[in-house]
Protein backbone atom coordinates (compact mmCIF):
# COMPACT_ATOMS: atom_id res chain seq x y z
CA UNK A 1 0.00 0.00 0.00
CA UNK A 2 2.64 2.39 0.96
CA UNK A 3 4.52 2.00 -2.38
CA UNK A 4 1.45 2.82 -4.02
CA UNK A 5 0.68 5.62 -2.51
CA UNK A 6 3.92 6.98 -3.54
CA UNK A 7 3.69 6.35 -7.39
CA UNK A 8 0.11 8.26 -7.37
CA UNK A 9 1.96 10.88 -5.57
CA UNK A 10 4.38 11.10 -8.04
CA UNK A 11 2.09 10.57 -11.37
CA UNK A 12 0.54 13.22 -9.72
CA UNK A 13 3.36 15.61 -9.23
CA UNK A 14 4.51 14.96 -13.41
CA UNK A 15 0.79 15.64 -14.13
CA UNK A 16 0.81 19.53 -12.22
CA UNK A 17 4.71 19.79 -13.76
CA UNK A 18 2.82 18.72 -17.43
CA UNK A 19 0.12 21.58 -16.65
CA UNK A 20 2.46 24.40 -15.33
CA UNK A 21 4.45 23.82 -18.62
CA UNK A 22 2.03 23.66 -21.08
CA UNK A 23 1.64 27.95 -21.23
CA UNK A 24 5.42 28.42 -21.15
CA UNK A 25 6.37 26.02 -23.54
CA UNK A 26 4.68 27.52 -26.09
CA UNK A 27 5.73 31.31 -27.49
CA UNK A 28 3.18 34.07 -27.21
CA UNK A 29 2.50 35.72 -30.67
CA UNK A 30 0.97 39.11 -30.40
CA UNK A 31 -2.75 37.48 -31.24
CA UNK A 32 -2.20 35.54 -28.30
CA UNK A 33 -1.33 38.55 -26.27
CA UNK A 34 -4.25 40.20 -27.51
CA UNK A 35 -6.59 37.45 -26.17
CA UNK A 36 -5.01 37.07 -22.88
CA UNK A 37 -5.82 40.85 -22.59
CA UNK A 38 -9.49 40.32 -24.01
CA UNK A 39 -9.67 37.19 -21.58
CA UNK A 40 -8.74 39.72 -18.60
CA UNK A 41 -10.88 42.42 -19.39
CA UNK A 42 -13.65 39.65 -19.75
CA UNK A 43 -12.43 37.94 -16.19
CA UNK A 44 -12.92 41.43 -14.83
CA UNK A 45 -16.87 41.82 -15.75
CA UNK A 46 -17.23 38.16 -14.51
CA UNK A 47 -16.75 38.57 -10.93
CA UNK A 48 -17.60 42.24 -10.82
CA UNK A 49 -21.44 40.54 -9.84
CA UNK A 50 -20.04 39.10 -6.95
CA UNK A 51 -17.74 42.63 -6.05
CA UNK A 52 -21.26 44.53 -6.42
CA UNK A 53 -22.57 42.10 -3.92
CA UNK A 54 -19.56 42.12 -1.63
CA UNK A 55 -19.79 46.43 -1.38
CA UNK A 56 -23.30 46.78 -1.11
CA UNK A 57 -23.15 44.16 1.97
CA UNK A 58 -20.88 47.44 3.61
CA UNK A 59 -23.29 49.93 2.37
CA UNK A 60 -26.40 51.67 4.26
CA UNK A 61 -30.09 50.29 2.88
CA UNK A 62 -30.95 54.07 1.02
CA UNK A 63 -27.55 53.74 -1.26
CA UNK A 64 -27.97 50.48 -2.05
CA UNK A 65 -31.02 50.98 -3.75
CA UNK A 66 -29.82 54.36 -5.21
CA UNK A 67 -26.70 53.62 -6.34
CA UNK A 68 -25.81 50.06 -6.14
CA UNK A 69 -22.35 50.71 -8.10
CA UNK A 70 -20.61 52.55 -6.40
CA UNK A 71 -17.98 51.47 -4.11
CA UNK A 72 -18.72 52.90 -0.02
CA UNK A 73 -17.77 56.03 0.70
CA UNK A 74 -18.21 58.05 4.03
CA UNK A 75 -21.53 58.21 3.94
CA UNK A 76 -22.77 55.19 2.44
CA UNK A 77 -20.11 53.27 4.66
CA UNK A 78 -22.79 50.90 6.97
CA UNK A 79 -19.42 48.97 8.73
CA UNK A 80 -20.41 45.69 9.57
CA UNK A 81 -23.85 46.63 10.53
CA UNK A 82 -25.76 44.32 7.80
CA UNK A 83 -23.80 41.55 8.98
CA UNK A 84 -25.07 42.14 12.55
CA UNK A 85 -28.60 42.35 11.61
CA UNK A 86 -28.23 39.61 9.11
CA UNK A 87 -27.23 36.89 11.89
CA UNK A 88 -30.51 37.38 13.49
CA UNK A 89 -32.75 39.02 10.36
CA UNK A 90 -36.48 37.55 9.96
CA UNK A 91 -36.67 36.11 13.38
CA UNK A 92 -34.35 33.31 12.33
CA UNK A 93 -30.75 32.73 13.65
CA UNK A 94 -28.43 32.46 10.70
CA UNK A 95 -26.23 30.15 12.59
CA UNK A 96 -29.04 27.54 12.83
CA UNK A 97 -29.72 28.15 8.37
CA UNK A 98 -25.62 27.19 8.31
CA UNK A 99 -26.03 24.07 10.29
CA UNK A 100 -28.51 23.07 8.81
CA UNK A 101 -27.52 23.35 4.97
CA UNK A 102 -23.73 22.01 6.17
CA UNK A 103 -25.28 18.40 7.72
CA UNK A 104 -28.19 17.94 4.78
CA UNK A 105 -25.63 18.43 2.66
CA UNK A 106 -22.85 16.45 4.36
CA UNK A 107 -24.76 13.74 5.53
CA UNK A 108 -26.38 13.21 1.94
CA UNK A 109 -23.38 13.02 0.32
CA UNK A 110 -21.92 10.62 2.57
CA UNK A 111 -24.62 8.45 2.94
CA UNK A 112 -25.10 8.52 -0.80
CA UNK A 113 -21.85 7.84 -1.83
CA UNK A 114 -21.88 4.68 1.06
CA UNK A 115 -25.07 3.61 -0.30
CA UNK A 116 -25.33 3.75 -4.08
CA UNK A 117 -21.40 2.45 -4.37
CA UNK A 118 -22.26 -0.71 -2.53
CA UNK A 119 -25.17 -0.79 -4.71
CA UNK A 120 -23.46 -0.29 -7.76
CA UNK A 121 -20.88 -2.83 -7.52
CA UNK A 122 -23.84 -6.02 -6.70
CA UNK A 123 -26.74 -4.67 -9.39
CA UNK A 124 -23.22 -4.33 -11.82
CA UNK A 125 -21.74 -8.07 -11.18
CA UNK A 126 -25.05 -9.97 -10.36
CA UNK A 127 -26.43 -8.93 -12.87
CA UNK A 128 -30.10 -10.26 -12.42
CA UNK A 129 -33.48 -9.07 -13.90
CA UNK A 130 -34.21 -7.15 -10.82
CA UNK A 131 -30.78 -5.67 -10.86
CA UNK A 132 -31.44 -4.58 -14.62
CA UNK A 133 -34.55 -3.05 -14.12
CA UNK A 134 -32.91 -0.46 -10.96
CA UNK A 135 -30.68 -0.09 -13.15
CA UNK A 136 -32.44 1.42 -16.08
CA UNK A 137 -34.97 3.09 -13.50
CA UNK A 138 -32.26 5.02 -12.39
CA UNK A 139 -30.95 6.25 -15.42
CA UNK A 140 -34.45 7.12 -16.62
CA UNK A 141 -35.18 9.03 -12.32
CA UNK A 142 -32.23 11.94 -13.95
CA UNK A 143 -34.44 12.65 -16.73
CA UNK A 144 -37.47 13.14 -14.83
CA UNK A 145 -38.20 17.05 -13.89
CA UNK A 146 -38.64 17.31 -10.10
CA UNK A 147 -42.01 19.18 -10.76
CA UNK A 148 -43.38 15.46 -11.77
CA UNK A 149 -42.96 14.22 -8.59
CA UNK A 150 -42.67 17.08 -6.17
CA UNK A 151 -46.26 17.11 -4.67
CA UNK A 152 -46.37 13.59 -4.19
CA UNK A 153 -42.50 13.19 -2.82
CA UNK A 154 -43.83 16.08 -0.42
CA UNK A 155 -46.91 14.23 0.52
CA UNK A 156 -44.44 10.98 0.69
CA UNK A 157 -42.19 12.83 3.26
CA UNK A 158 -44.79 14.20 5.55
CA UNK A 159 -47.03 10.77 5.82
CA UNK A 160 -43.49 9.05 6.73
CA UNK A 161 -42.20 11.75 9.18
CA UNK A 162 -39.50 12.78 6.85
CA UNK A 163 -39.62 16.22 7.45
CA UNK A 164 -37.01 17.30 9.21
CA UNK A 165 -33.07 17.19 8.70
CA UNK A 166 -32.52 13.34 9.34
CA UNK A 167 -35.40 12.22 7.10
CA UNK A 168 -34.89 13.92 4.07
CA UNK A 169 -31.32 12.15 3.90
CA UNK A 170 -33.36 9.32 2.71
CA UNK A 171 -35.13 11.44 -0.10
CA UNK A 172 -31.48 12.94 -0.90
CA UNK A 173 -30.81 8.89 -0.96
CA UNK A 174 -33.80 8.45 -3.19
CA UNK A 175 -33.39 11.23 -5.68
CA UNK A 176 -29.82 11.32 -6.10
CA UNK A 177 -29.16 7.54 -6.51
CA UNK A 178 -29.73 7.99 -10.26
CA UNK A 179 -26.26 9.95 -10.90
CA UNK A 180 -24.40 8.07 -8.57
CA UNK A 181 -25.47 4.60 -9.37
CA UNK A 182 -24.82 5.10 -12.84
CA UNK A 183 -21.52 6.57 -12.43
CA UNK A 184 -20.50 3.90 -9.74
CA UNK A 185 -21.72 1.14 -12.17
CA UNK A 186 -19.70 2.73 -15.23
CA UNK A 187 -16.32 2.47 -13.27
CA UNK A 188 -17.18 -1.06 -11.57
CA UNK A 189 -17.57 -2.23 -15.01
CA UNK A 190 -13.92 -0.96 -15.60
CA UNK A 191 -12.70 -2.91 -12.66
CA UNK A 192 -11.31 -6.78 -13.96
CA UNK A 193 -12.93 -9.33 -12.02
CA UNK A 194 -9.88 -11.37 -11.76
CA UNK A 195 -9.06 -9.59 -8.89
CA UNK A 196 -12.33 -10.21 -7.29
CA UNK A 197 -11.91 -13.43 -8.01
CA UNK A 198 -8.36 -13.87 -6.47
CA UNK A 199 -9.63 -12.15 -3.08
CA UNK A 200 -13.03 -14.85 -3.79
CA UNK A 201 -10.48 -18.09 -3.52
CA UNK A 202 -8.41 -16.46 -0.56
CA UNK A 203 -11.61 -17.04 1.28
CA UNK A 204 -12.80 -13.37 1.32
CA UNK A 205 -16.48 -12.68 1.50
CA UNK A 206 -18.46 -9.83 -0.51
CA UNK A 207 -18.48 -7.63 2.56
CA UNK A 208 -14.32 -7.89 2.82
CA UNK A 209 -13.88 -8.16 -1.02
CA UNK A 210 -16.10 -4.90 -1.25
CA UNK A 211 -14.60 -2.61 1.54
CA UNK A 212 -10.88 -4.53 1.54
CA UNK A 213 -10.40 -4.34 -2.67
CA UNK A 214 -13.03 -2.85 -4.78
CA UNK A 215 -14.03 0.39 -2.33
CA UNK A 216 -9.75 1.52 -2.57
CA UNK A 217 -10.26 1.06 -6.51
CA UNK A 218 -13.03 2.87 -6.60
CA UNK A 219 -11.91 6.19 -5.00
CA UNK A 220 -11.38 9.04 -8.35
CA UNK A 221 -15.14 8.07 -8.75
CA UNK A 222 -15.97 8.87 -4.97
CA UNK A 223 -14.96 11.89 -5.54
CA UNK A 224 -16.43 12.43 -8.47
CA UNK A 225 -19.74 11.77 -7.80
CA UNK A 226 -18.75 13.32 -4.22
CA UNK A 227 -18.14 16.66 -5.49
CA UNK A 228 -21.45 16.65 -8.11
CA UNK A 229 -23.51 15.91 -5.17
CA UNK A 230 -22.52 18.09 -3.26
CA UNK A 231 -23.03 21.34 -5.66
CA UNK A 232 -26.20 20.29 -6.11
CA UNK A 233 -27.86 19.16 -2.26
CA UNK A 234 -25.64 22.82 -0.93
CA UNK A 235 -27.67 24.34 -3.48
CA UNK A 236 -30.99 22.99 -4.06
CA UNK A 237 -33.76 25.12 -3.27
CA UNK A 238 -37.04 23.42 -3.63
CA UNK A 239 -36.71 19.87 -2.65
CA UNK A 240 -35.73 20.98 0.71
CA UNK A 241 -38.49 23.89 0.45
CA UNK A 242 -41.05 20.93 0.04
CA UNK A 243 -40.02 18.41 2.44
CA UNK A 244 -38.33 20.20 5.55
CA UNK A 245 -41.05 21.36 8.16
CA UNK A 246 -39.83 25.38 7.67
CA UNK A 247 -40.76 26.61 11.05
CA UNK A 248 -37.99 24.71 12.62
CA UNK A 249 -35.23 24.20 9.65
CA UNK A 250 -34.43 26.15 6.50
CA UNK A 251 -31.58 25.65 4.39
CA UNK A 252 -29.73 28.43 3.14
CA UNK A 253 -31.66 28.93 -0.16
CA UNK A 254 -35.00 28.95 1.66
CA UNK A 255 -33.92 31.19 4.27
CA UNK A 256 -32.49 33.63 1.71
CA UNK A 257 -35.99 33.29 -0.32
CA UNK A 258 -37.84 33.71 2.55
CA UNK A 259 -36.66 37.35 3.82
CA UNK A 260 -37.31 38.59 -0.30
CA UNK A 261 -40.44 36.64 -0.73
CA UNK A 262 -42.51 37.52 2.94
CA UNK A 263 -41.40 40.65 4.38
CA UNK A 264 -43.05 43.89 2.89
CA UNK A 265 -39.96 45.91 3.49
CA UNK A 266 -36.92 44.28 2.67
CA UNK A 267 -33.71 45.19 4.33
CA UNK A 268 -31.79 44.76 1.19
CA UNK A 269 -28.29 45.17 3.35
CA UNK A 270 -28.89 42.44 5.40
CA UNK A 271 -29.66 40.28 2.40
CA UNK A 272 -26.29 41.23 0.58
CA UNK A 273 -24.66 40.11 3.98
CA UNK A 274 -25.89 37.02 3.70
CA UNK A 275 -25.50 36.35 0.16
CA UNK A 276 -22.04 37.45 0.85
CA UNK A 277 -21.61 34.76 4.08
CA UNK A 278 -23.26 32.31 1.90
CA UNK A 279 -21.24 32.60 -1.13
CA UNK A 280 -17.89 32.91 1.02
CA UNK A 281 -17.67 28.99 2.00
CA UNK A 282 -18.33 27.63 -0.81
CA UNK A 283 -15.81 29.67 -2.92
CA UNK A 284 -13.20 28.89 -0.07
CA UNK A 285 -13.85 24.68 -1.27
CA UNK A 286 -13.50 25.53 -4.60
CA UNK A 287 -9.77 26.99 -4.16
CA UNK A 288 -9.12 24.37 -1.80
CA UNK A 289 -10.15 21.26 -4.28
CA UNK A 290 -10.27 23.59 -7.73
CA UNK A 291 -8.34 20.94 -9.69
CA UNK A 292 -10.83 17.85 -7.89
CA UNK A 293 -14.17 19.88 -8.83
CA UNK A 294 -13.04 20.11 -12.26
CA UNK A 295 -11.84 16.68 -12.68
CA UNK A 296 -15.21 15.38 -11.27
CA UNK A 297 -17.14 17.68 -13.54
CA UNK A 298 -15.69 16.17 -16.57
CA UNK A 299 -15.88 12.51 -15.65
CA UNK A 300 -19.59 13.15 -15.36
CA UNK A 301 -19.90 14.69 -17.73
CA UNK A 302 -17.78 12.04 -20.01
CA UNK A 303 -19.63 9.00 -18.22
CA UNK A 304 -23.38 10.71 -18.46
CA UNK B 1 -18.41 -16.23 -6.71
CA UNK B 2 -21.75 -14.47 -8.09
CA UNK B 3 -23.48 -16.82 -6.03
CA UNK B 4 -22.18 -16.27 -2.74
CA UNK B 5 -22.78 -12.71 -3.56
CA UNK B 6 -26.79 -13.16 -4.53
CA UNK B 7 -27.27 -13.33 -0.74
CA UNK B 8 -26.22 -10.22 0.12
CA UNK B 9 -28.52 -8.67 -1.55
CA UNK B 10 -30.42 -7.16 1.40
CA UNK B 11 -26.76 -5.50 3.32
CA UNK B 12 -25.83 -4.10 -0.32
CA UNK B 13 -29.04 -2.75 -2.06
CA UNK B 14 -31.57 -3.16 0.08
CA UNK B 15 -31.06 0.83 1.42
CA UNK B 16 -30.45 2.08 -1.90
CA UNK B 17 -33.82 0.36 -3.13
CA UNK B 18 -35.86 0.96 -0.37
CA UNK B 19 -34.99 5.17 -0.51
CA UNK B 20 -35.20 5.11 -4.17
CA UNK B 21 -38.66 3.91 -3.63
CA UNK B 22 -39.59 6.86 -1.40
CA UNK B 23 -37.67 9.16 -2.99
CA UNK B 24 -39.14 8.28 -6.89
CA UNK B 25 -40.62 5.22 -7.99
CA UNK B 26 -43.69 5.50 -5.46
CA UNK B 27 -44.27 9.58 -6.24
CA UNK B 28 -43.99 8.86 -9.74
CA UNK B 29 -46.43 6.42 -10.37
CA UNK B 30 -48.63 7.61 -7.66
CA UNK B 31 -47.99 11.39 -9.69
CA UNK B 32 -49.09 9.44 -13.08
CA UNK B 33 -52.33 7.98 -11.37
CA UNK B 34 -53.23 11.59 -9.78
CA UNK B 35 -52.73 13.43 -13.02
CA UNK B 36 -56.53 11.62 -13.98
CA UNK B 37 -57.86 12.66 -10.55
CA UNK B 38 -59.07 15.38 -8.61
CA UNK B 39 -58.04 15.99 -5.57
CA UNK B 40 -56.94 18.58 -3.12
CA UNK B 41 -54.99 16.66 -0.81
CA UNK B 42 -53.81 12.72 -1.74
CA UNK B 43 -56.79 10.68 0.43
CA UNK B 44 -59.39 12.12 -1.35
CA UNK B 45 -58.97 11.49 -5.30
CA UNK B 46 -61.40 10.91 -7.75
CA UNK B 47 -61.10 9.69 -10.91
CA UNK B 48 -61.80 11.87 -13.95
CA UNK B 49 -60.03 10.54 -16.69
CA UNK B 50 -58.31 13.04 -19.29
CA UNK B 51 -60.36 16.32 -17.54
CA UNK B 52 -56.88 17.65 -16.08
CA UNK B 53 -55.33 16.88 -19.30
CA UNK B 54 -57.99 19.20 -21.21
CA UNK B 55 -58.24 21.89 -18.66
CA UNK B 56 -54.21 21.80 -19.03
CA UNK B 57 -54.22 22.75 -22.57
CA UNK B 58 -57.02 24.87 -21.96
CA UNK B 59 -54.68 27.08 -19.69
CA UNK B 60 -53.79 30.13 -21.21
CA UNK B 61 -50.74 30.62 -18.86
CA UNK B 62 -49.84 26.87 -19.37
CA UNK B 63 -49.99 27.94 -23.07
CA UNK B 64 -47.77 31.19 -22.74
CA UNK B 65 -45.47 29.59 -20.17
CA UNK B 66 -44.49 26.70 -22.65
CA UNK B 67 -43.90 29.30 -25.58
CA UNK B 68 -41.78 31.37 -23.26
CA UNK B 69 -39.76 28.62 -22.26
CA UNK B 70 -39.34 26.98 -25.83
CA UNK B 71 -37.91 30.23 -26.91
CA UNK B 72 -35.47 30.75 -24.04
CA UNK B 73 -34.40 27.20 -24.52
CA UNK B 74 -33.69 27.67 -28.04
CA UNK B 75 -31.62 30.88 -27.54
CA UNK B 76 -29.69 29.90 -24.23
CA UNK B 77 -28.69 26.65 -25.62
CA UNK B 78 -27.25 28.39 -28.81
CA UNK B 79 -25.46 30.95 -26.70
CA UNK B 80 -24.15 28.93 -24.13
CA UNK B 81 -22.87 26.44 -26.06
CA UNK B 82 -20.99 28.89 -28.76
CA UNK B 83 -19.48 30.98 -25.70
CA UNK B 84 -18.51 27.89 -23.79
CA UNK B 85 -16.96 26.66 -27.19
CA UNK B 86 -15.11 29.41 -28.04
CA UNK B 87 -13.57 30.40 -24.86
CA UNK B 88 -12.30 26.64 -24.67
CA UNK B 89 -10.88 26.87 -28.05
CA UNK B 90 -8.85 30.28 -26.92
CA UNK B 91 -8.04 28.55 -23.60
CA UNK B 92 -6.36 25.64 -25.28
CA UNK B 93 -3.95 27.47 -27.69
CA UNK B 94 -1.59 28.17 -24.90
CA UNK B 95 -2.17 31.58 -23.95
CA UNK B 96 -0.65 32.89 -20.90
CA UNK B 97 -3.07 33.09 -17.63
CA UNK B 98 -5.15 30.23 -19.37
CA UNK B 99 -5.56 28.31 -15.90
CA UNK B 100 -6.38 31.74 -13.67
CA UNK B 101 -9.30 32.60 -16.76
CA UNK B 102 -10.14 28.52 -16.58
CA UNK B 103 -10.86 28.82 -12.64
CA UNK B 104 -12.67 32.18 -12.66
CA UNK B 105 -15.25 31.26 -15.54
CA UNK B 106 -16.19 28.38 -13.75
CA UNK B 107 -16.99 30.38 -10.14
CA UNK B 108 -20.51 31.05 -10.81
CA UNK B 109 -21.33 27.00 -11.14
CA UNK B 110 -20.85 27.37 -7.25
CA UNK B 111 -23.65 29.48 -6.63
CA UNK B 112 -27.21 28.69 -6.04
CA UNK B 113 -29.67 29.73 -8.45
CA UNK B 114 -31.91 31.27 -5.66
CA UNK B 115 -28.89 33.21 -4.66
CA UNK B 116 -27.83 34.07 -8.50
CA UNK B 117 -31.23 35.28 -9.10
CA UNK B 118 -31.01 37.88 -6.37
CA UNK B 119 -27.28 38.83 -7.81
CA UNK B 120 -28.32 39.44 -10.81
CA UNK B 121 -31.57 41.13 -9.70
CA UNK B 122 -29.28 43.93 -8.17
CA UNK B 123 -27.36 44.41 -11.47
CA UNK B 124 -30.29 44.60 -13.69
CA UNK B 125 -32.33 47.06 -11.47
CA UNK B 126 -29.06 49.48 -10.79
CA UNK B 127 -28.93 49.55 -14.32
CA UNK B 128 -32.73 49.83 -15.26
CA UNK B 129 -33.79 52.72 -12.63
CA UNK B 130 -31.33 54.85 -15.01
CA UNK B 131 -34.00 54.87 -17.14
CA UNK B 132 -36.85 54.55 -15.06
CA UNK B 133 -37.60 50.86 -15.05
CA UNK B 134 -37.39 47.63 -13.54
CA UNK B 135 -36.89 44.11 -14.54
CA UNK B 136 -40.01 43.02 -13.36
CA UNK B 137 -41.72 45.53 -15.15
CA UNK B 138 -40.99 44.33 -18.63
CA UNK B 139 -41.29 40.52 -19.94
CA UNK B 140 -38.34 41.45 -22.80
CA UNK B 141 -36.41 42.73 -19.64
CA UNK B 142 -36.95 39.47 -17.48
CA UNK B 143 -36.39 37.19 -20.81
CA UNK B 144 -33.22 38.78 -21.64
CA UNK B 145 -32.06 38.94 -17.89
CA UNK B 146 -32.41 34.88 -18.13
CA UNK B 147 -30.71 34.99 -20.75
CA UNK B 148 -27.63 36.68 -19.30
CA UNK B 149 -27.98 34.80 -16.25
CA UNK B 150 -27.84 31.52 -17.56
CA UNK B 151 -24.98 32.31 -20.01
CA UNK B 152 -22.94 33.85 -16.90
CA UNK B 153 -23.60 30.45 -14.40
CA UNK B 154 -23.50 27.54 -17.49
CA UNK B 155 -20.93 29.05 -19.86
CA UNK B 156 -18.10 28.18 -17.41
CA UNK B 157 -19.18 24.52 -16.66
CA UNK B 158 -19.53 23.68 -20.39
CA UNK B 159 -15.90 25.55 -21.01
CA UNK B 160 -14.55 22.62 -18.72
CA UNK B 161 -16.13 20.02 -20.95
CA UNK B 162 -15.11 21.11 -23.95
CA UNK B 163 -11.71 22.07 -22.79
CA UNK B 164 -11.47 18.69 -22.13
CA UNK B 165 -12.45 17.93 -25.28
CA UNK B 166 -10.24 19.68 -27.35
CA UNK B 167 -7.11 18.06 -25.16
CA UNK B 168 -8.38 14.63 -26.16
CA UNK B 169 -8.08 15.42 -29.75
CA UNK B 170 -4.75 13.39 -30.89
CA UNK B 171 -1.99 15.96 -32.11
CA UNK B 172 -1.26 13.77 -34.71
CA UNK B 173 -4.53 14.59 -36.49
CA UNK B 174 -3.61 17.84 -36.52
CA UNK B 175 -0.27 17.38 -37.85
CA UNK B 176 -1.21 15.58 -40.72
CA UNK B 177 -4.24 18.24 -41.71
CA UNK B 178 -1.06 20.18 -41.57
CA UNK B 179 0.88 18.58 -44.04
CA UNK B 180 -2.02 18.19 -46.29
CA UNK B 181 -1.90 22.30 -46.44
CA UNK B 182 -5.43 23.00 -44.78
CA UNK B 183 -6.06 25.89 -43.24
CA UNK B 184 -6.53 26.52 -39.83
CA UNK B 185 -10.21 27.64 -40.38
CA UNK B 186 -10.30 24.00 -42.15
CA UNK B 187 -8.84 22.22 -39.22
CA UNK B 188 -11.21 23.52 -36.99
CA UNK B 189 -14.35 22.53 -39.51
CA UNK B 190 -13.16 19.73 -40.85
CA UNK B 191 -10.35 18.17 -37.74
CA UNK B 192 -11.73 19.55 -34.26
CA UNK B 193 -15.14 19.89 -34.85
CA UNK B 194 -16.00 16.35 -35.84
CA UNK B 195 -13.61 15.05 -32.75
CA UNK B 196 -15.23 17.50 -30.73
CA UNK B 197 -18.83 16.19 -31.49
CA UNK B 198 -19.12 13.57 -27.80
CA UNK B 199 -18.55 17.02 -26.54
CA UNK B 200 -20.84 18.56 -27.90
CA UNK B 201 -23.50 16.34 -27.22
CA UNK B 202 -22.86 16.05 -23.85
CA UNK B 203 -23.18 19.85 -24.01
CA UNK B 204 -26.30 20.15 -25.73
CA UNK B 205 -27.65 17.65 -23.55
CA UNK B 206 -26.64 19.59 -20.40
CA UNK B 207 -27.72 22.70 -21.31
CA UNK B 208 -31.02 21.12 -22.71
CA UNK B 209 -32.55 19.84 -19.63
CA UNK B 210 -31.18 22.79 -17.29
CA UNK B 211 -32.97 25.31 -19.17
CA UNK B 212 -35.85 23.56 -19.66
CA UNK B 213 -36.58 22.74 -16.33
CA UNK B 214 -35.09 25.88 -14.68
CA UNK B 215 -36.81 27.03 -11.78
CA UNK B 216 -34.67 28.52 -9.23
CA UNK B 217 -33.40 31.79 -11.15
CA UNK B 218 -36.75 32.12 -12.67
CA UNK B 219 -38.22 32.70 -8.49
CA UNK B 220 -35.87 34.56 -7.87
CA UNK B 221 -35.04 36.49 -11.02
CA UNK B 222 -38.81 37.64 -11.90
CA UNK B 223 -40.75 34.88 -10.01
CA UNK B 224 -42.97 35.14 -13.70
CA UNK B 225 -43.83 39.27 -13.50
CA UNK B 226 -44.95 41.66 -15.38
CA UNK B 227 -48.68 39.83 -15.15
CA UNK B 228 -50.74 40.77 -17.79
CA UNK B 229 -54.42 40.45 -18.04
CA UNK B 230 -55.45 38.58 -20.97
CA UNK B 231 -58.99 39.14 -22.81
CA UNK B 232 -60.60 36.13 -21.57
CA UNK B 233 -59.94 37.90 -18.04
CA UNK B 234 -57.13 35.68 -16.83
CA UNK B 235 -53.80 36.98 -15.23
CA UNK B 236 -51.09 35.55 -17.33
CA UNK B 237 -47.55 36.28 -16.01
CA UNK B 238 -45.31 36.68 -18.82
CA UNK B 239 -41.78 35.25 -17.64
CA UNK B 240 -43.12 32.25 -16.21
CA UNK B 241 -41.56 29.26 -17.16
CA UNK B 242 -43.04 25.72 -17.36
CA UNK B 243 -41.58 24.72 -14.38
CA UNK B 244 -42.50 27.68 -12.22
CA UNK B 245 -46.05 27.52 -14.01
CA UNK B 246 -46.79 24.28 -12.66
CA UNK B 247 -45.77 25.14 -9.35
CA UNK B 248 -48.11 27.71 -9.14
CA UNK B 249 -50.72 25.68 -10.27
CA UNK B 250 -50.01 23.26 -7.50
CA UNK B 251 -49.13 25.73 -4.12
CA UNK B 252 -50.82 28.93 -5.25
CA UNK B 253 -54.31 27.26 -4.30
CA UNK B 254 -55.49 24.04 -4.08
CA UNK B 255 -58.31 23.62 -6.43
CA UNK B 256 -56.10 22.96 -9.04
CA UNK B 257 -54.08 20.36 -8.13
CA UNK B 258 -55.00 17.68 -10.61
CA UNK B 259 -54.20 20.07 -13.52
CA UNK B 260 -51.06 20.92 -11.75
CA UNK B 261 -49.98 16.63 -11.61
CA UNK B 262 -51.34 16.61 -15.82
CA UNK B 263 -49.07 19.54 -16.99
CA UNK B 264 -46.27 18.02 -14.70
CA UNK B 265 -46.90 14.87 -16.70
CA UNK B 266 -47.16 16.82 -19.97
CA UNK B 267 -44.05 18.69 -18.93
CA UNK B 268 -41.71 15.31 -17.74
CA UNK B 269 -43.09 13.73 -21.61
CA UNK B 270 -41.71 17.04 -23.40
CA UNK B 271 -38.40 17.17 -21.47
CA UNK B 272 -37.96 13.43 -22.31
CA UNK B 273 -39.06 13.05 -26.01
CA UNK B 274 -36.77 16.66 -26.77
CA UNK B 275 -33.87 15.28 -25.44
CA UNK B 276 -33.85 11.62 -26.40
CA UNK B 277 -34.56 13.02 -30.30
CA UNK B 278 -31.53 15.54 -29.59
CA UNK B 279 -29.11 12.55 -27.61
CA UNK B 280 -30.30 10.07 -31.26
CA UNK B 281 -29.34 13.27 -33.51
CA UNK B 282 -26.26 14.31 -32.35
CA UNK B 283 -24.68 10.82 -31.58
CA UNK B 284 -25.69 9.94 -34.84
CA UNK B 285 -23.06 12.54 -36.01
CA UNK B 286 -20.15 11.52 -33.26
CA UNK B 287 -17.25 10.05 -35.08
CA UNK B 288 -16.43 6.35 -34.54
CA UNK B 289 -13.15 5.91 -32.89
Amino acid sequence: MAEEKVDIKKVEAKKEKINDDKPKLKKQTTGMKILTVIFSIVSVFYVAPIIVVLFNSFKTKTSISSSPFTIPDAESFYGVQNYVKGMTFGNFDFYKVVLCSLFITVGGVFLILFCTSMAAWYITRVDSIVCKIIYYFCIFSMVVPFQMVMFTLSKTADKLKLSNPAGILIIYLGFGAGLAIFMFSGFVKGIPLEIEEAADVDGAGPLKTFFGIVLPIMKPTFISVGILETMWIWNDYLLPYLVLDRNDYRTIPIHIQYLNGSYGQTDMGAIMALIVLSIVPIIIFYFVCQRYIIEGVVSGAVKG
Amino acid sequence: MVKKQKKYFVIFVLPTFIAFIIGFIYPFFRGIYLSFCKFQTVSNAKWIGFQNYVDAFKDETFVRSFWFTALFVVVSVVAINLIAFFVAYALTLGIRGSNIFRTVFFVPNLIGGIILGYIWQLIFNGILQNYGSNIKLDSTYGFWGLVILMCWQQAGYMMIIYIAGFQSVPADLYEAARIDGASKGQILTNVTIPMMAPSITICTFLTLTNSFKLFDQNLALTGGAPGVVSKSGTMVYQTEMMALNIYNTFYASNRFRGVGQAKAVIFFLIVVVISLAQLYLTRKREVQQ
